[in-house]
């Protein structure tokens, strides 16, 4: 997995509530056997016609905020399905925090899997950070890990929490499977205890 | 002696492999349901590092996402390229993990959240997880089920765990009585509307009182399928005495001495008097009316009687949400639910798509037709729902007043197979999302109970159940 420290970088406004991920990776984009490619439709159908041709008022598809690698946006983001397609296809565009006041749970875990920080703030300091994207590509903002920091444009610092473990994992980009295959012996004497508690499973 | 424990903290404490000091436990996985979508990656990423499924008897593989439902199926052409793909993958991917396989010539066969409990794979006690967010679905029997990414699927096949931390308790007790015409559908909607979609994130909810405990099993499935439309990790019902009978003689259910020791384990798994929860939503039974969503998300649901809300009755971010949501929908506030026109009506669904579901659309639609012009299917949930259905004389039922009749899968749920919506169509649908774009791009989705839909299919708009009762 991808390493995540810090990143400065332009932030996209996208104040929308309950961004589902139907719209992040709509599901005819599922059909794929593989991780990589995503990223050209990202935000499908709200950023392109049904001729392909790019809407032009969509965020992400404006001069300025098309090298974006931070999402600012509403609360419950990623909302739906568990289709680890949507941090795949935000991961492809070049997008690697997204900022919202909370996020679906599924979601959240599927990003940590993908180098992606999603960072949980508070409603009033979301809207801070949406005002200071919304100022464009000058106004680039900066995501600290180690420090748990967002620091805007102009200067502002808001503290974020991130559980250890995740951040431990993001930082240092490891493998899930290989830490817990160390706890092999847990396991096993975990299944031979279930096994003689609760033989019929 | 112990302090009380909620069913949620007695079920995790039994799966709990390793905890961290930090509170991240490794939790044991008793069964791992897969299908064709969110796997292939997964099971690419075993063979990459060399890796093997480590319990591929408790693993079990059905393809359902992408399958054509139409009667002419077996030939391979109905599906496109990229379908096919993904369903040859699991196939082959099965065959070589050697795990369990219902593949779409098997009349078991369905929708992998119908499947599992049909099967006996799903009993009390258990975790259950899934590449797919209706899991939840199994919640229904006792069991700790929760959706998870492609990554954690691979997680799940290479070590039997999960890393997880404990989530928060949250109890959802639905006093009383159901009116007639009020379905379990109608409640986990209202509990939506009540809460809202992000309501239960950071919770594990348990469904209790007295309208709950008088679901069938098919109801409470029902119940718990949408339990992450509410946000939460997963919804619970404590098994009881319907649990059990349910659970007596399917395929994978325990037989003679172990049923035994099973059964007197799940009489174990009910919230214990005292335990604490964080969270604490009550709604009475009696107050719930048959409901339908009117925007793009679950929580926007009112009773058939309302009308469209305005913008201006939500506050934040929700205004604009509401908006938006009102000129995909090509909806006026003010406008009675009960006057807007349909086109299509979906029958079917993991949410709706069980034996019990298609008797209650039936009973409305005996000897009345859909009408002129309109689009109606049924999808039953599985093979064995289609055939029983067959049996108990409910297709004729369908077929004669003008529905499709058709074969197990996903289908209009969210149209990753040809069962689409065209642009602008509306449907009065069974599933559990009304997302922009779900069941095809610019489809419009109203999400309703079975009899609602058999309703709407006979009067071509939303209808108030109750009137055709």
């Amino acid at each position: 997995m991808d390493k995540f420290d810090t990143l400065t970088g332009i932030a996209a406004p996208m104040p929308l509530v309950n961004i589902d991920t139907d719209m992040i990776i709509p599901k005819q984009f599922l059909k794929t056997i593989k991780r990589s490619g995503l990223g050209a439709n990202l935000f499908d159908e709200m950023r392109f016609d049904r001729q392909g041709n790019e809407i032009p008022d969509f965020v992400l598809n404006k001069p300025q905020y098309r090298e974006a690698e931070i999402l600012v946006a509403g609360e419950n983001f990623g909302c739906g399905s568990s289709r680890e397609h949507a941090p795949w296809a935000i991961k492809d565009f070049g997008i690697r925090a997204v900022i919202a006041p909370s996020y679906a749970d599924i979601f959240y875990n599927n990003c940590f899997k993908n180098g992606i920080i999603p960072i949980v703030l508070p409603q009033d300091q979301v809207d801070a950070l949406m005002k200071d994207a919304e100022k464009g590509a000058n106004a680039r903002m900066t995501i600290d890990l180690e420090a748990q920091t967002v620091t805007s444009s102009d200067g502002d610092v808001f503290s974020f929490e991130v559980d250890s473990f995740k951040k431990h994992c993001l930082m240092n980009g490891l493998d899930d499977i290989g830490l817990t295959m160390e706890k092999s012996a847990s396991i096993k004497s975990f299944e031979e205890a279930a096994s003689q508690a609760r033989p019929w499973v | 002696m112990s302090s009380p424990k909620t069913l949620y903290d007695k079920i995790w404490d039994a799966h709990v492999a390793h905890e961290a000091e930090d509170g991240t436990c490794l939790l044991y996985i008793d069964r791992h349901l897969v299908h064709e979508v969110t796997s292939p990656q997964a099971f690419e990423g075993l063979r990459m590092a060399g890796r093997g499924v480590h319990a591929p008897d408790k693993t079990i593989a059905v393809p359902d996402h992408n399958v054509p439902t139409t009667l002419d199926r077996a030939d391979a052409t109905t599906m496109t390229e990229d379908s096919r793909v993904q369903v040859n993958a699991l196939d082959a991917n099965a065959k070589e993990f050697g795990i369990h396989y219902y593949p779409v010539s098997d009349v078991r066969q369905g929708i992998v959240h119908i499947v599992g409990p049909e099967q006996g794979w799903t009993l009390p006690g258990m975790t259950v997880v899934c590449g797919d967010s209706h899991t939840a679905t199994h919640g229904a029997f006792g069991a700790l089920a929760h959706g998870i990414g492609t990554s954690e699927v691979e997680h799940v096949l290479a070590t039997q765990t999960l890393i997880q931390k404990k989530s928060l308790n949250m109890k959802v007790e639905i006093t009383g009585k159901l009116k007639p015409g009020v379905t379990a559908k109608d409640i986990t909607m209202s509990v939506i509307g009540e809460t809202g979609t992000a309501g239960g994130t950071g919770y594990v909810i348990e469904y209790c009182g007295e309208a709950i405990r008088d679901l069938s099993m098919e109801g409470r499935m029902t119940v718990c399928n949408m339990a992450i439309e509410g946000g939460a990790r997963a919804g619970l019902i404590a098994p009881d005495e319907k649990t059990f009978e349910y659970c007596m003689g399917r395929p994978h259910a325990p037989k003679g001495a172990q049923w035994e020791a099973a059964l007197a384990y799940w009489k174990t798994l009910f919230t214990d008097e005292g335990a604490h929860f964080d969270k604490v939503v009550t709604l009475k039974g009696e107050d719930i009316a048959p409901s339908v969503t009117w925007g793009t998300s679950p929580e926007d649901v009112l009773p058939i009687t309302a009308v469209v809300p305005s913008p201006s009755e939500f506050e934040g971010g929700k205004v604009e949400a509401v908006q938006r949501s009102l000129d995909y929908m090509g909806l006026e506030p003010g406008t009675p639910l009960s006057e807007i026109a349909i086109d299509t009506v979906f029958i079917g669904s993991c949410t709706n798509g069980r034996i019990e579901d298609l008797r209650a659309a039936a009973a409305i639609l005996k000897g009345k037709k859909v009408k002129d012009g309109m689009r109606a299917m049924v999808v039953p949930g599985s093979g064995l729902v289609r055939a029983q259905a067959e049996e108990e004389g409910l297709a004729d039922i369908f077929k004669e007043a003008g529905f499709e009749w058709r074969l197990a899968g996903c289908s209009m749920c969210l149209a990753m197979n040809p069962d689409q919506l065209a642009e602008g169509e509306r449907c009065a649908s069974t599933s559990n999302r009304n997302f922009e774009g779900r069941q095809g791009y610019k489809g419009r989705t109203h999400l309703v109970s079975p009899g609602m839909a058999a309703a709407a299919a006979i009067s071509g708009k939303l209808t108030d159940v109750r009137e055709v009762m």
